[in-house]
């Protein structure tokens, strides 16, 4: 019930076909320029860990998205041993040049499945590519995320990513998230219980609820 | 006090500095004083049950802000690195092959004492353990406009050294008036003041807590001045703040 990750988390942007091609039109524009050419990282840091079967404060006026994501689970040289699903909160936000840390980084904003799982017992590395990951809301079906849409699949991530900075035992590396049809993510208001799961995976379920300013 | 982490004879050890040099608080030894010398400076952070925070500042020096080309920022403009990027004091640091542009930034790093959350601009001393100096690398060369500063330019193994010592906050009377400076081999090409920060310490800390808890040992490096230079391998970087300390660094090469 309380499984918390021992290391750093990062998450990935830009990282599944549907949304870099919705972004691609733009990519060229200010104040991009240019597509990203490595992969584009961002730090959860520990204060936004929530257990499964936790609450998560929304912040006042502001909407809030959640996202599917699975998070690699590093063991010893950068060689992932366990995956876990995970929600991937944030403010929402229409510009990727230099959002504001308050975005990603509010307490709670990472929810967590119930425990990580060996990657053997799904299929290996080769096997995560077919990983399907739902979102649901109350039961509600909101999105389906296939693994088989990542701009670089896990291999490829690992080799990019290790080309500039190593990953620790007890690190995350969470692949990436998709959009829906329009480019947005799924919004959250209070009350919401958002259940992320996937076949061989513990679920991450969350509830959201009010922030109370103590 | 100033508090120093280190390796010495096949073992991590506390220490503190004593008439210029290093006396450990390790039972076994206690007492015993080392010179600089003879140890592995680590940096000079305890161990932390969970990942640390570490949170860095982009232009929070108007100058380095004018030096890059862009306005001051309204809100601060800060992100989040690894702690597997922080090495200590007289390390090396890698230069990748092939780049045009790296350069140091000497910052005031400021260690959280206490858990932090929703902090007032009039109470963060109390949440202050102590400052360090730290270096924070970056690649221009890496340097891509997509949630800037992108972590291959600022989260690179070996490119943040941390230290020497972990300077007690009730030892910086003033934390907003310390000169800054990096010298280069020698030759100052760096220097400022902590008073010409855009958004002091207090202010860094009431921003963070008003939506993140902050735990201690988390970090906050609050930004650099203007002054930055190419370094190449063999470079001798000393980023120095007044009061804290002089934190040696040595670019080097991949292999």
């Amino acid at each position: 019930m309380s499984w918390t990750p021992g290391g750093t988390v990062y998450g990935t942007l830009l990282n599944f076909q549907r949304e870099w091609a919705l972004w691609r039109p733009r990519m060229d524009d200010k104040p991009y320029l240019a597509p990203p050419k490595a992969p584009v990282l961002y730090v959860k840091t520990a204060n936004t860990f929530t257990p499964h079967g936790g609450r998560i404060a929304l912040p006042a006026g502001e909407a809030v998205e959640v996202a599917a994501s699975l998070g690699l689970v590093m063991g010893a040289h950068g060689a992932p041993t366990h995956a876990v699903l995970v929600n991937d909160v944030s403010v929402a936000h229409d510009s990727y040049y230099r959002p504001a840390i308050r975005f990603r980084n509010r307490d709670g904003f990472l929810g967590l499945g119930a425990e990580p799982t060996p990657i053997e017992a799904l299929g290996g590395i080769e096997g995560l590519a077919g990983l399907e990951i739902e979102l649901r809301i109350h039961g509600v079906h909101k999105q389906t995320t296939a693994l088989k849409d990542l701009v670089r699949g896990v291999p490829q991530l690992l080799l990019d990513v290790a080309e500039f900075m190593s990953l620790q035992p007890g690190d995350l590396l969470l692949v990436g998230s998709e959009a829906l049809a329009d480019g947005t993510r799924p919004r959250v208001v209070a009350g919401d219980a958002v259940e992320i799961s996937a076949p061989g995976l513990k679920p991450a379920v969350q509830v959201f609820e009010e922030e109370v300013l103590s | 006090m100033k508090r120093a982490r280190i390796a010495w004879a096949g073992a991590v050890h506390d220490a503190i500095e004593r008439d210029g040099q290093l006396e450990l608080l390790t039972p076994a030894f206690k007492g015993r004083r080392l010179s600089f010398d003879e140890v592995v400076w680590l940096p000079p952070l305890a161990p932390v049950a969970r990942a640390r925070t570490v949170l860095a500042l982009g232009l929070n020096y108007a100058d380095h802000a004018k030096e890059l080309a862009f306005k001051p920022p309204t809100e601060p403009l800060a992100f989040a690195k690894g702690e597997a990027s922080l090495i200590g004091h007289r390390a090396f640091t890698v230069r990748p092959a092939g780049v045009q542009f790296m350069h140091y930034e000497c910052e005031l790093a400021v260690v959280i004492g206490r858990t932090a959350r929703r902090v007032r601009r009039s109470d963060a001393p109390d949440f202050i353990a102590g400052y360090t100096v730290a270096n924070d690398y970056a690649i221009r060369d890496y340097l891509e406009n997509w949630y800037r500063p992108n972590l291959r330019v600022k989260n690179r193994d070996t490119c943040t050294p941390l230290g020497p010592w972990l300077v007690d906050a009730a030892d910086v009377p003033d934390p907003m008036n310390l000169a800054l400076s990096t010298t280069v081999n020698g030759r100052v090409t760096q220097s400022g003041n902590t008073r010409d920060m855009v958004f002091d310490v207090a202010t860094l800390i009431e921003y963070f807590t008003s939506f993140m808890t902050l735990h201690p040992g988390d970090l906050i490096l609050t930004g650099t001045p203007d002054g930055v230079v190419d370094c190449q391998p063999g470079d001798v970087v000393v980023t120095a703040i007044e009061g804290i300390g002089e934190l040696h660094n040595t670019i080097t090469t991949p292999a």
